[in-house]
């Protein structure tokens, strides 16, 4: 099965288009998507299975000698994030049957879904820099249809934003990749490798790593181009607010990862240096937004922006432990972030606002919502049992082992801080007298806390599991920090 | 004659910034594509303005230009082009809705609105 990574991109592809023939049916529309979402997650879980197995597994399409052709890449990293990518899609789907409406059901709402996560998975996926370009594309067109999709005057404003940034962004994407082609010569992410390697410490390869570190940085909000991200994201309707939360800043993330670990490795003392400054910034202003709002939406999306930061940091440092951490980190980051807007999804259901001062008193009649939250709230912060410890453990310990100790010793009070901005939802919403009216009937309530609920405890199995997970992560780390691997499976039989 | 094109990319970028910086919706719309054929061209002289002859295989030429910056620029192109068609139809239907072309209105949200 040579093009089994290749499912995982083409099965939500193949559905999406077949979605399109009838957008008037909602229920066979839900079926369909369900259906395809899970053939897609079963050969995501066989293609973790076979990396595991017998590592790095490469594809040149059409039979071309790999620098030649497009290749695509699976690695341990790429495969485990397009595992929970559409783990994560898996869930928003089911819980928007009961949260998005038919109108919106009726207008392409599942086929965009799909065509994102093909475009997200593609761009885990691809081992070529314009083809990560095209899946990039894929991807964000599909997400300025599910951003303005509904078309209220909110949405409308801020996709405008979302989209005049995204414009500029992918430019500078296409003329970093000029500048880098006219450098090296070749597209192929490998073969790129090999031939910067080769040319060595150079001023213009700077120059194109921090091009490529803005680039990604739009996509992905780091400390100065974060700033579209808070409006846009607070405009559309929870489902899709939570996709974006969970997967869309993550690929600017994994492309940071993946071209600083593979591409820009000759210069680090500059170029992971201001990583890791960008990084902590990063983290500052996401608890600075964290703390200053009373909307449950943007105390959220702020804590996007520091979970960036912390993962960015650990990738900065760049030993065994920095690295295997942030992995950790992302995988439970897709998945906390998602099910915490969810949570948040239903409580603004209930209360009709996203305002936390007029919430009050829901742990009267909602009870498993709130414990549950409790418990999503805990594990983000990184309360020992649960998912974000190990990974916020491995980063500080790579920051201590590289001699970073007063910006370790920041995560960790940055972890506080995320700590105190969750808690204050739980204390106002679900704390106190009750306030206002409940305008959801318990029918509703129950089919949208089925799939956050199943999703919190997956987070939970994610913690508690870290010890059967290691190896895995560990397959992930190596070919991060020796890229040596993935390029010999890239010219496996060719060189 | 790459000196000559990086001075033009380099008028139309600045050009593409001082419109997109600009408050009105549509002279964003028209900064981001200019912005677009910079990047174009970019790509093209990146790739070297080298070669006699167009990349179609035929009898007797040696010396071709580089066909992959072609190639990567037809993609772009269509990219771009589906972009700008649904940017400007958002753009008209954010001025049905909203009531104005104007960035500066464009603020808040329904509560301060």
């Amino acid at each position: 099965m040579i093009n089994l990574l290749l499912f995982p991109v083409l099965i939500p592809f193949l559905f999406a288009a077949v979605l399109l023939l009838f957008p008037k049916k909602v229920k066979a529309q839900r079926i369909v998507t369900m259906i395809g979402l899970l053939f897609a997650l079963a050969s995501s879980f066989v293609l973790l299975y076979k990396v595991k197995v017998d590592g790095v597994q490469a594809l040149t399409l059409g039979s071309w000698a790999p620098p030649f052709g497009i290749t695509m890449v699976s690695d341990m990293f790429s495969a485990m994030l397009v595992t929970s990518s559409l783990l994560i899609a898996f869930f928003v789907v089911w819980y928007s049957f009961s949260s998005i409406g038919e109108a919106r059901e009726k207008a392409f709402y599942y086929p965009a879904i799909l065509f994102m996560l093909t475009g997200v998975n593609g761009a885990f996926t691809t081992g070529d820099i314009f083809n990560m370009f095209v899946f990039f594309e894929v991807l964000l067109m599909s997400s300025y249809v599910l951003i303005v999709l509904g078309g209220e005057k909110v949405q409308l404003k801020e996709s405008i934003k979302y989209i005049i940034v995204n414009i500029v962004s992918s430019s500078l994407f296409v003329i970093t990749v000029g500048y880098l082609y006219s450098v090296v010569g070749t597209l192929n992410m490998a073969d790129i490798s090999v031939k910067l390697a080769e040319i060595g410490p150079s001023g213009i390869v700077t120059v194109i790593a921090v091009l490529f570190l803005i680039v990604f940085g739009i996509k992905g909000g780091i400390f100065p181009l974060f700033f579209w991200l808070p409006g846009s994201y607070a405009a559309p309707p929870i489902p899709v607010i939570a996709l974006f939360g969970a997967l869309l800043t993550k690929v600017g993330v994994y492309a940071i990862m993946r071209t600083y670990t593979l591409f820009f490795t000759t210069d680090v003392g500059y170029t992971h240096t201001l990583l890791m400054i960008l990084s902590i910034l990063t983290i500052v202003v996401g608890c600075i937004g964290a703390l200053a709002y009373f909307d449950v939406k943007q105390i959220i999306i702020y804590n996007i922006v520091i979970a960036v930061g912390v993962i960015l940091f650990g990738a900065s440092v760049m030993n065994e432990s920095g690295m295997m951490g942030s992995v950790f980190y992302l995988i439970h980051d897709i998945l906390i972030k998602g099910a915490l807007f969810l949570l948040i999804g239903i409580i603004i259901k209930i209360t009709g606002t996203s305002d936390l001062r007029k919430m009050g008193g829901l742990m009267k009649r909602y009870p498993m919502l709130g414990w549950v939250y409790l418990v999503v709230a805990f594990g983000l912060a990184g309360i020992p049992p649960l998912s974000g410890f190990i990974g916020k453990l491995l980063i500080v310990q790579g920051g201590f082992e590289g001699d970073l100790l007063w910006q370790s010793i920041f995560i960790l009070a940055s972890s506080l801080i995320v700590l105190l901005s969750v808690i204050r939802i739980f204390i106002y919403a679900f704390w106190g007298e009750e306030k206002g009216e409940h305008l959801i009937s318990d029918k509703k309530y129950r089919h949208l806390l089925a799939p956050a609920i199943t999703l919190a405890t997956i987070t939970v199995l994610y913690g508690v599991g870290a010890e059967y997970l290691v190896p895995f992560m560990g397959d992930a780390t190596n070919v991060l920090l020796d890229p040596s691997l993935y390029i010999d499976a890239v010219f496996e039989g060719v060189k | 004659m790459e000196i000559l094109m990086s001075i033009l990319i380099g008028f139309l970028f600045m050009a593409a910034v001082y419109l997109i910086l600009s408050r009105s919706l549509l002279r964003i719309i028209i900064g981001t594509g200019l912005l677009s054929h910079g990047t174009h061209l970019l790509l093209l002289t990146m790739g070297g303005l080298g070669g006699k002859s167009a990349p179609v295989l035929a009898d007797g030429i040696t010396d071709y230009a580089d066909p992959l910056p072609q190639a990567l620029i037809l993609t772009a192109i269509v990219i771009s082009f589906g972009v700008t068609a649904f940017s400007l139809v958002l753009a008209y239907r954010a001025y049905k809705v909203v009531g104005t072309d104007n960035m500066d209105l464009m603020k808040g949200n329904e509560d301060n609105d």
